[in-house]
This record gives structure tokens, C-alpha cells and sequence, in this order.
């Protein structure tokens, strides 16, 4: 069915462009991609055109254990913020849960944080998951291009340590780039054992490069490796009847009198009441922070990445790394803008497919780390006037999704990027036949909660993994390594907090370092009526909210 | 229809409430701009966690239609209904102690055998998946069939809702999936080999080493990768 006006899904000025990348098709598929950029040709670029490095983008933290600490605006909102509870009123001596290991988030690293909990002993009933949406509503289950591991003979976690290290520009925690290295192949295998159906040909591995490797060692399972890795892994939870509260995000970490973790307090965003939930030990698996726009970029995050684990645990004392990096996915969703900023898989690049520019010209190496190829893209669009622009005044590059069919034969995109065939198909775009339309969306929290090797936090019984932990990835995360992420520090969280919580004695329960987070903002001037944890996002226009009645 | 200053809209009706909404948007966004915020009914939004469910019929039109509302654009006349995702009873088995037998699924899932073949599960699929198909195969005992064709299954719910015969569709593939991905899919070899490598420490002195390298070194090494050639055969044929 083709909408009013449209062509193919195009709209006919487009056309005309798309003519032009038709016509050079042939001529790049022979002389390949432009090369990779040197060192110096990257950090120029980078210093030219990547949000990051725009300074008025960002400001120091005035309060807190990373005071000092320069964070994009919008993250420095929600650390200087009233909490949105009132400490004082709120009861400790009714506790509703009582449990060994508490996480806080259901998707990739708080299932398999509680899985390896139970591992190491904590039996199930002594294990609480809560998350704030439904159990795998998360940023794991939407990655799509694969998931790296130096399985293959001519790779090493040495060189995947190097690749790592140079793509997160020499700031990553060598420590927590080492234990990622070297636990993917056995994160694999594990994966394997959960039955997660990984793309192989004559019962040997499909791997390939992603952008700022070095080897090919990004496996997949089609392009729904999010998917399928987590469903596995959340099956194999709900076998194991590990219990889950949904709808009941966390509000606040809750201390004991020693200043140790000691749960959480939780609120029902349907009945709007809190339960209190005492634990032995913490694991904090709350994801990203994609849903706070920063720059005003759109996302490809989920509904409910809003940061909370960052805000809980700096108010009880853990410190940030690498907050002043965020990740722009190169290739975001430019046109139609039904679908802005949802994600264009990288392995479209992987498998061939080239960005280009309104003219037909490729005008970037395919594969540089992902900074380094979304401030390419930011480039060739505003400075050197060579975007598409749309309808509704985005502009964007050209990926030539053909291309891969010519590489690999007519039918490989259905049968390996099935999830991107169906969601250009919803909007009557061929990918097999026309190119799409691309610009970087926000993507990734490359910093977080500063641990170390075994997940722990600075605060003792306070354990990370996931996306809301910083120093694997340094400044900059390559493809497939937040998969990874997420898995070994997921299970290395959820191992030392099950440890942990077999020798912990817990004191009194206290919300003392709210109360003194309250103080500190007053005594470092920052006079707000913001709130944190924002917990969700509201998209509804400001005329419906400046009419808003609190009736019943 | 336009909003006065040249803007295209579109009328929709949600749960029994007409609105005007921007043409364009898609469902979620459209009733967001109506002034729904949502608490269930959204998760993703990009199509992959199945959390937006929706029914809707068009005006005019006895039949219903099923979406994702993150993925579907709005269109005149929608009569639209979010459904909350309805769990469905799901078989516990021990992946370990499978038995992947040709009646394995069967003996898990026995109201598979109720499918009367009314294809009612492939028309609600919003993934386009034929679902009747795959129930199909896993009466006949092919769990690879039945894991290849619900490969692109996101679990929203919508077979399981309207299918006569109460089969829970989604459950069944997911257990598919994971017994073919363990017991008949093999692991390559040179996974268990890396694996012990690493146990026996052979990259730990190469790894102590990179880990004392001062930044300058680094650079240098990370200069001096030589990047290995793609081959062109990275997907499966």
C-alpha cells in the first residue's frame, strides 16, 4: 500500500537522490569503502564534530562523591534533584520483603545477576527481582547486531582487549576490560547451554566485524541477538522460579546504620503506594539513560531508561566514571519519522552496506568506532552540506542496504536482518532495493557506577552491571561489547552479592544519606524543584499538562 | 484534514474517545500527543519486547486488525484498543534434563493437539509469522521447524488471545528454540578450546603485560593491529 504522496515509501525530491546512489552502486561495490582514518584523522573529527566534545553540553557536579565531575546537563539534573521521597515519612520498621540479594532491574545483567546469585547458593525464594516495567522490558532485548567474543583461532582476548582499549580511547579500567575479554568465549558457551540458537554455517560459527575491531568475532543470531540471547536467559529464570515484582520500580536505596546496602524502597506505579524490602546485599541492573534526550537527540532506548540506578546510588555514596561520554549510535532512524531514532543495526555495516551522501558519494571508512563515524555523519550533514534533508526538517546520509544483496546474494537480508527488513516494510520501504535513510540517535551510557572486577560498587554490599556501570568501556563502547557487558559483569555482580550476602549482618535500617543529600544540595546553593528518579518519561504535549487536574 | 495551519491530521478513536492527531505518527506516539502517558502498554518502543499489543478496526470494516503501537503509523478512522499483555501459563522444565525427543514439545504442551488449523494465530501475528505453521511442525515432532519459522517471535501475546483451541503458542516456540539451540545445534570446537586456553592461562602474561602499558605504548600497539580482511561470507547461504 503506498501512502498519499509517496513513492515506494519515498517521497519523489528523495527520489531523485536515491537515483544518484544508484548510479555510483556498481562503482563502489568495486573500489570498496574510503580507508580508515588514522589516529590523528579521528581525534580531529571527533574534536570537530561530536557532541561530547562541545562543552557547553556539559557542567560540573557541585554536590555529591564525584562533585567536581563534568556531565552533560541533563545528567547533572536528575544528581542535583530532590528525592521524591520525604525520608522522614516514610516507615522502616514495616519491612515487606525480606531477603539475601535484592536486584533492581529485570533486564540483561538483573536476570542473569539473579541467576548466578542462586549459583552461588542464595536459594530462590531468598532472591526478589523488581523492575519498574515488565520483566525484559529493557535495552538488552532490543540490540540486534551481535555479540563479541575471541573465540575463532587467529583471535585472542589480548587483541579484543586492545580493540577495546582503543575504542574507549585508553580511558576503560584495564581490570574490568580484562574480565570482559576474557569471559566472553565462556559467556558464550553458557549461552549455548541456555539453548540460545546462534547463526552458524556447517556447524561452525557466523562472525564478523563490527566498527573499530580488529578481528571478526561479533556473533549473532540473525539481527535479533538481544532477543533471542535474552528470552533464553529469561526462560531459563522463570524455570528456575526466581521471583519477579513488575510495575515496582526502586525509589531510593535504603542503608543500614553501618552504611552498608540494605534494600531499596519501592514504589507500585499503579496503586502509588511504597513497600520497603530488606536485603543482605544490592545488585543495581537499571540500565541506561537514553529516555533523558540529552542534546535533544532521540533514541533507541526503552521506555523506561531514565537513569534511577545512577541517582539512587550516588546519593548513598557510589561514585560516577566516565559520565562525560555518551554514545550516538551512527545510524538512527532519519526517515520515516514515525520510526525516528529507532536503530539501523550496525551489522548493515558489517555486512557491506555503505553510508553515502545526497550525491551517490561514500564519504566514510564503514566500520570506524562509533564516535568516530557518527561525527562523520554529523559532518558530511551540517558542515559540509552533503545531507538528505526530510520532510520534517531532519537531515540524514544515505546507507545503501542494496548493496548487501549484491554482496551476498539475493535473499541475505531477510535471512539475517529479518528484524530490519519488517521495520522499513511497515513503511512500504524496500531495503532490498532502496537505501535508507540514517543520522545518529542516542544510544548508550558509556560511563556509570564506577566497580571493579567483581561488580562491587564503593558502597559495601552494593553490587553493578549493565549499562548503569562505567569503566569497562572508557569513552567510547564498541558493537556488541554492551551484550557482553551486560553478561559478565551481570553475573559477576550477582556472584559477589550472593557471597556477600551469606556472611552479612544487617543493622538497623536508615535513610540517613537522603536526609544528608538533602543538605548538601542546600549547602552547595542549588536551589531546585526538580525530583529524581524520574522513573518514566512524559511525552505529552504542554498544553494537555498545563491542564492537568490532581482530582482523584 | 488539517489542524488550521497547514498541519495533516488524522481523527482517531481511542477506547471509545475521538482525537485529532498529527498524520505520521505512530500509534504510541499519536496517543501520547492525545495526552495517554503510558505505565503498560509500552516497553521498547522499537518493536521488540512486545509490550504494545493493540486491536483496532478501520471504520467501515468488520474485521480486526492487530499492531505493535511503536511500529504501526495512525491512520483516519482507527478504532483502536491497547490490551494489557494476559500471561499464559508456561510448561517449567529443566533445560538440563530434556529428553529432545520428536514428542517433546507435545508432552509439554499437550493442547497443541487441540489446533483445529483455523490460522487465527497467523492473521493476529504482527511479525508476520506463520504461527500455524510452526504449531503445525511441532505436532509433527520437527523442533527445528518449529524454532526456525517463530525465529522472529517477540512474545507479545496476540495468537494466544484469540486462538480457539487456548494454545500458548509463544511458550511452545520459546522451548523449541532453546532445545534446538542446545541439543541440536553443536558448539564449535574451537569455542571449548579457547575456553581452556584461558583456564590454563595462556594469554595472562600477554594480558599482565598490556595492562602495564603506559598510555603511549598503547597507542602504539593499538596502531601497529593489522585489521583482518572481511571475506564476504559472513552470512549463512
Amino acid at each position: 500500500m503506498s501512502k498519499k504522496g509517496l513513492i515506494n515509501g519515498y517521497p519523489a525530491y528523495m527520489r531523485e537522490s536515491i537515483e544518484k546512489v544508484n548510479a555510483t552502486r556498481a562503482k563502489r561495490l568495486k573500489e570498496g569503502p574510503p580507508p580508515p582514518m588514522s589516529p590523528e584523522e579521528r581525534e580531529a573529527i571527533l574534536r570537530r564534530n561530536h557532541p561530547d566534545y562541545k562543552p557547553e553540553g556539559k557542567r560540573k557536579l557541585r554536590v555529591g562523591p564525584s562533585a567536581g565531575e563534568p556531565v552533560p546537563h541533563e545528567v547533572a539534573d536528575l544528581l542535583e534533584a530532590h528525592p521524591v521521597i520525604d525520608p522522614d515519612s516514610i516507615d522502616l520498621s514495616k519491612v515487606d520483603y525480606d531477603v539475601d540479594v535484592l536486584v533492581i532491574g529485570g533486564g540483561g545483567a538483573g536476570t542473569v545477576a539473579a541467576i548466578f546469585a542462586h549459583e552461588e547458593g542464595i536459594p530462590v525464594d531468598r532472591i526478589l527481582i523488581v523492575t519498574k516495567l515488565r520483566h525484559g522490558d529493557c535495552n538488552s532485548i532490543m540490540a540486534q547486531g551481535g555479540i563479541q567474543a575471541a573465540d575463532r583461532p587467529n583471535d585472542s582476548p589480548a587483541i579484543h582487549y586492545l580493540d577495546v582499549m582503543g575504542g574507549g580511547h585508553y580511558a576503560n579500567k584495564p581490570e574490568l576490560v580484562r574480565a570482559l575479554v576474557t569471559d566472553g568465549p565462556w559467556i558464550i558457551r553458557w549461552h549455548e547451554e541456555m539453548g540460545v540458537m546462534y547463526d552458524k554455517v556447517d556447524g561452525q560459527y557466523v562472525e564478523a566485524h563490527g566498527g573499530g575491531t580488529s578481528r571478526m568475532r561479533m556473533h549473532s543470531a540473525k539481527d535479533y541477538t538481544g532477543k533471542e540471547t535474552f528470552n533464553a536467559i529469561r526462560d531459563q529464570a522463570r524455570n528456575l522460579e526466581i521471583p519477579v515484582l513488575e510495575f515496582f520500580p526502586a525509589v531510593e536505596l535504603i542503608l543500614d546504620e553501618a552504611g552498608n546496602a540494605a534494600g531499596a524502597v519501592v514504589y507500585n506505579i499503579e496503586t502509588e503506594e511504597y513497600r520497603i524490602i530488606r536485603a543482605k546485599a544490592t545488585v543495581l541492573a537499571t540500565g541506561g539513560f537514553g529516555r533523558i534526550h540529552i542534546q535533544g537527540f532521540p533514541t533507541t532506548n526503552h521506555y523506561g531508561a531514565t537513569a534511577d540506578g545512577l541517582v539512587m546510588a550516588y546519593r548513598a555514596g557510589a561514585n560516577i566514571i566516565d559520565m562525560d561520554s555518551v554514545q550516538y549510535h551512527p545510524t538512527g532512524v532519519a526517515f520515516p519519522a514515525a520510526i525516528l531514532g529507532q536503530l539501523a543495526t550496525e551489522k548493515l555495516r558489517n555486512q557491506g552496506a555503505m553510508p553515502v551522501n545526497v550525491d551517490g558519494e561514500a564519504f566514510v571508512f564503514p566500520l570506524e568506532p562509533r564516535d568516530v563515524e557518527s561525527a562523520a555523519i554529523i559532518e558530511e550533514c551540517w558542515v559540509k552540506d552533503k545531507g538528505v534533508e526530510t520532510p520534517s526538517g531532519i537531515r540524514g546520509v544515505w546507507l545503501d542496504t542494496p548493496m548487501i544483496e549484491e554482496i551476498h546474494g539475493k535473499g541475505a537480508i531477510k535471512r539475517s536482518l529479518a528484524a530490519m527488513w519488517t521495520m522499513w516494510h511497515r513503511h512500504d520501504i524496500d531495503i532490498t532495493v532502496d537505501p535508507v535513510l540514517v543520522y545518529p540517535t542516542l544510544h548508550y551510557q558509556n560511563g556509570g557506577v564506577e566497580i571493579d572486577a567483581d561488580g562491587r560498587t564503593r558502597v559495601p554490599g552494593l553490587f553493578a552491571g549493565g549499562e548503569c556501570e562505567g569503566g569497562v568501556h572508557g569513552k567510547n563502547r564498541l558493537m556488541g561489547n554492551s551484550q557482553l557487558d551486560y553478561n559478565v559483569f551481570g553475573r559477576r555482580a550477582g556472584i559477589s552479592a550472593g557471597r556477600w550476602a551469606k556472611g552479612a549482618k544487617l543493622k538497623g535500617l536508615s535513610l540517613k544519606h537522603v536526609t544528608e543529600y538533602e543538605k548538601a544540595l542546600g549547602k552547595a546553593g542549588i536551589n531546585t524543584d526538580r525530583k529524581a528518579p524520574m522513573i518514566l518519561p512524559d511525552y505529552r504535549p504542554e498544553d494537555v499538562r498545563k491542564r492537568h487536574l490532581e482530582v482523584i | 484534514m488539517t489542524d488550521g495551519k497547514g498541519k495533516e491530521m488524522v481523527r482517531i478513536h481511542v477506547m471509545g474517545k475521538t482525537y485529532e492527531v498529527p498524520a505520521g505518527l505512530t500509534i504510541m506516539d499519536a496517543m501520547e500527543y492525545a495526552g495517554y502517558r503510558f505505565i503498560r502498554g509500552a516497553g521498547c518502543r522499537s518493536g521488540f519486547c512486545g509490550a504494545c499489543s493493540t486491536v483496532y478496526r478501520r471504520e467501515g470494516d468488520y474485521r480486526l486488525q492487530f499492531a505493535l503501537a511503536c511500529q504501526e503509523t495512525v491512520e483516519d478512522g482507527m478504532y483502536l484498543v491497547q490490551l494489557p499483555f494476559t500471561p499464559a501459563p508456561r510448561a517449567r522444565y529443566d533445560i538440563e534434563k530434556i529428553n529432545p525427543k520428536e514428542n517433546v514439545l507435545l508432552q509439554y504442551y499437550p493442547e497443541i493437539a487441540r489446533c483445529v488449523s483455523c490460522n487465527t494465530c497467523t492473521k493476529s501475528c504482527p511479525q508476520d509469522i506463520e504461527v500455524m505453521d510452526y504449531v503445525q511442525a511441532a505436532l509433527r515432532g520437527d523442533i527445528a521447524k518449529t524454532a526456525e519459522l517463530s525465529f522472529d517471535c517477540i512474545q507479545c501475546g496476540l495468537c494466544s488471545m484469540r486462538c480457539p483451541a487456548d494454545i500458548k503458542h509463544y511458550h511452545m516456540a520459546q522451548m523449541a528454540r532453546r532445545i534446538y539451540g542446545r541439543y541440536l545445534s553443536p558448539v564449535p570446537e574451537h569455542l571449548e578450546e579457547r575456553i581452556k586456553e584461558i583456564e590454563d592461562g595462556l594469554f595472562d602474561e600477554e594480558l599482565d603485560r598490556l595492562m602495564k602499558m603506559t598510555r603511549e605504548e598503547l597507542e602504539a600497539a593499538y596502531a601497529a593491529r593489522v585489521r583482518e580482511e572481511s571475506t564476504g561470507s559472513e552470512i549463512s547461504e
